[in-house]
């Protein structure tokens, strides 16, 4: 017993793969998914949404300012700043145009009339509502967006809501005599002093209860409100990232079959130069993840009702830029391994880490900030980003840009280092 | 590695090696090798494991790097494109493609010569035919005897139609009836007009097809000739006697030690210059308390002259 024990932890110790897998992929692992969950408190998620105040009134001023003030909340009301320039406050239109385009999951907009009467006692409507625009592939930022719209409006606007309770006292119970009123415009001016002071102070009515509802709320989705199968998409791509660069690196690990075998040394005494090798496997590995991506997308469509037919040229756009830097990324992994289990081990560390941090096991909107701008270092977030504008945002292909960009540059830049990585190959 | 001045007469030669040195680190692999291979030539390269043999060949393919010294084949530098085309390397390891068949396998390796079309074709079928694998064109490489697949790997390196290969030991692990087929193989091409170049650690092969033979130790060539040139300069007319005794291991390793002998297996060896100095050494192991068994005279072999050379054998 002791025996083998003793030879299976020698044989254990000398393989440095199967003990990287073995221990740092798990306490790797635990740490991404403990910042992701695990309460980083200075790095919460926050929910960025756009405020159009089309009322400017007293009311809607005091709401915006609420919401501005909220510690859980990005208020833009107005887009980034151009090369310097400040751009014009959010419209409505524009507003709708963002959410649609990706740039906030959710829109405000207080319409016309708002101040004049903006709570809804017992559900009724007194007023024009809010809009709430969503995209509802976020599922957690709308319902943020409005649980803290209706604490907003207890917290920023108690005179507000007193001065609406009075008046509606005094119209449906047979009215105030003169002395009453007298005394609850006192009461009413004390409270508007006393909320125009908070409101200079910042994160206003931290212990404030919630009593959803006294703001009316309409909520509309403004992206995806046709798709039969709103999600599908954003999966299928999200997984099919994830395989992908399995398969890419599976596959681009033939160079190293090759080179033990003895093989690659054959071939690269023919007239097959390294670089023609590589770029012929490069090219493989590209087909091989495009055909997969294809697969999948089209199981998608005839189980899941994707709505894959309209969306193909973008597919393809997006199909083989992704194709191709997940074959650059195999065919570096490849490049820098010495063994097919140590190229195992690292491929399993690494995509692991990119799907988890790149948003294919869960969205990026669910991870801290921080965490969301690291997803930026992989494929993955790039590859769902850009099919989630083909087929949930219906994005035109002039739009794939930044996606198509980065991904082709980044397979290039993966070929060139794998290209330098494999001349230790080329001639002793 | 130096550009390679060549002569119209030198330039003809299939190789020409001068002076060539490779160190890995602080082992010195090949330590100024100079040979030259004639047209249809079959030259062994003979020595032990780690000797240099396969530096050397890797060195001509291009695989390797030389430290200094100089490579032509047919007057190019190893490595240039002509170089390529007209060598062809059969490597030591299997170097094929298991999940393809044996068609498959000679295919990918014409194209990556450039052949296509009807050359290809022809280039396969010839292939097949030379290395007997015609009937088994169809089957996977990894469901293939290892004899097969020997004789698969050697056809793969001559799908271009060479005109000098390289052949890196490829009866390894090869049983004795495949390795006789792979000699047949080998002399086809020989007879055809190849230029050969053969490494080996077994003698017997190098006796059977080599026109020279060049043994190799420690990145030295330390002798080249013909299998009879080497002997007749190693040994001149000296011969070899074999003797088996009846005697206790140590009463018999003081005599051999004493009389310049060495033991070879249950035999003793011992070299005279004529033939009457035997029964002066079987009476002196009468003397010593041996009993002889049988004993025999033979012309040495190229076993011996690696030992003489080096003072080891072939295959320590």
């Amino acid at each position: 017993m002791i025996s083998i024990i003793r030879t299976a932890l020698v044989s254990l110790r000398r393989d440095r793969a199967a003990l990287s897998l073995s221990f740092v992929l798990p306490v790797v692992f635990f740490s991404i998914f403990a910042i992701i969950f695990g309460g980083r408190r200075d790095s919460t998620p926050k929910v960025t949404v756009i405020v159009v105040d089309e009322d400017h009134s007293r009311a809607s001023e005091r709401l915006v300012k609420g919401l501005q003030s909220e510690q859980s909340l990005i208020v833009k009301t107005k887009p980034e700043a151009k090369q310097g320039v400040a751009q014009a406050e959010y419209t409505a239109a524009a507003a709708e145009a963002a959410v649609k385009a990706g740039i906030a999951p959710v829109a405000m907009i207080v319409p016309h009339g708002f101040g004049a009467n903006p709570m809804s006692f017992g559900g009724a409507s007194n007023g024009p509502a809010v809009q709430l625009l969503k995209d509802p592939s976020d599922m957690v930022a709308p319902q943020v967006a409005a649980g803290l719209l209706q604490k907003v409006a207890m917290t920023s606007m108690p005179d507000v809501m007193a001065e609406l309770g009075s008046r509606y006292m005094d119209q449906y119970a047979g009215g105030f005599t003169a002395e009453q009123r007298k005394r609850i415009d006192a009461g009413l001016e004390q409270l508007r002093r006393e909320t125009g002071q908070r409101d200079t102070t910042a994160g206003g009515g931290q212990n404030a209860t919630r009593n959803a509802g006294l703001i009316e709320v309409q909520t509309r989705d403004v992206v995806g409100e046709n798709k039969t199968n709103p999600m599908v998409s954003f999966y299928a791509a999200a997984i099919g990232v994830m395989f992908l660069l399995f398969t890419a690196s599976g596959s681009s690990g033939s160079l190293l079959d090759e080179a033990e075998s003895g093989t690659l040394d054959r071939v690269l005494s023919s007239h097959v130069t390294m670089t023609r090798l590589l770029a012929g496997k490069l090219a493989f590995a590209t087909l091989l993840a495009f055909s997969q991506l294809v697969l999948m997308f089209l199981w998608a469509w005839a189980v899941f009702k994707l709505d894959f037919l309209p969306h193909i040229p973008g597919f393809v756009v997006m199909g083989v830029c992704t194709a191709f830097a997940v074959g650059g990324f195999g065919m570096l992994l490849a490049s820098l391994c010495r063994t097919r289990a140590q190229l195992g081990a690292l491929s399993t560390l690494v995509i692991l880490i990119m799907s988890s941090v790149g948003g294919s096991m869960f969205p990026r909107f669910l991870m801290p900030e921080t965490m969301q701008k690291a997803g930026l270092l992989t494929i993955n977030a790039w590859a769902i980003d850009g099919f989630t504008k083909v087929f949930w945002r219906d994005e035109p292909l002039s739009h794939l840009w930044p996606q198509v960009l980065v991904l082709v540059a980044v397979g290039a830049m993966l070929f060139a280092i794998a290209r330098r990585a494999a001349h230790r190959w080329e001639i002793v | 590695m130096a550009a390679v001045p060549v002569s119209s007469a030198a330039s003809s030669l299939p190789l020409r090696v001068e002076a060539l040195v490779k160190r890995f680190g602080l082992v010195t692999a090949l330590d100024g090798v100079t040979l030259h291979l004639e047209p249809g030539e079959c030259l062994g390269l003979l020595g032990p494991n780690g000797a240099g043999k396969s530096t050397l060949i890797r060195s001509i393919v291009g695989r390797v790097a030389p430290d200094a010294g100089t490579i032509a084949v047919f007057g190019s530098a190893a490595d240039s494109a002509g170089a390529r085309t007209a060598l062809g390397w059969v490597p030591q390891e299997l170097a094929l493609y298991p999940r393809l068949t044996c068609r498959e396998n000679l295919e990918s390796f014409g194209r990556y010569y450039g052949l296509s079309g009807g050359a290809l074709h022809d280039a396969v079928a010839w292939c097949l035919g030379w290395a007997a694998l015609t009937d088994r064109a169809a089957e996977l490489v990894k469901n293939l005897s290892g004899g097969m697949k020997r004789r698969l790997n050697m056809a793969a390196g001559l799908i271009h139609r060479p005109k000098l290969v390289l052949m890196d030991e490829p009866t390894v692990g090869v049983d004795p009836q495949s390795r006789n087929r792979i000699f047949e193989m080998i002399e086809k091409l020989h007879g055809d007009g190849m230029s050969i170049i053969y490494t080996t650690h077994y003698m017997e092969e190098a006796e059977r097809l080599c026109d020279r033979i060049a043994i190799v130790d420690h990145g030295h060539i330390i002798a080249m000739g013909t299998n009879e040139e080497l002997v007749q300069r190693t040994f001149g007319s000296r011969s070899e006697v074999l003797a088996r005794f009846q005697s206790t291991p140590e009463l018999s390793a003081r005599w051999v030690e004493r009389r310049g002998g060495r033991r070879v297996g249950d035999a003793v060896q011992f070299t005279i210059e004529h033939p009457t100095e035997i029964a002066g050494l079987l009476d002196d192991s009468v003397g010593a308390g041996l009993v002889l068994v049988d004993v025999s005279v033979r012309r040495p072999t190229l076993e011996s002259v690696f030992l003489q050379l080096t003072g080891r054998e072939l295959r320590e």
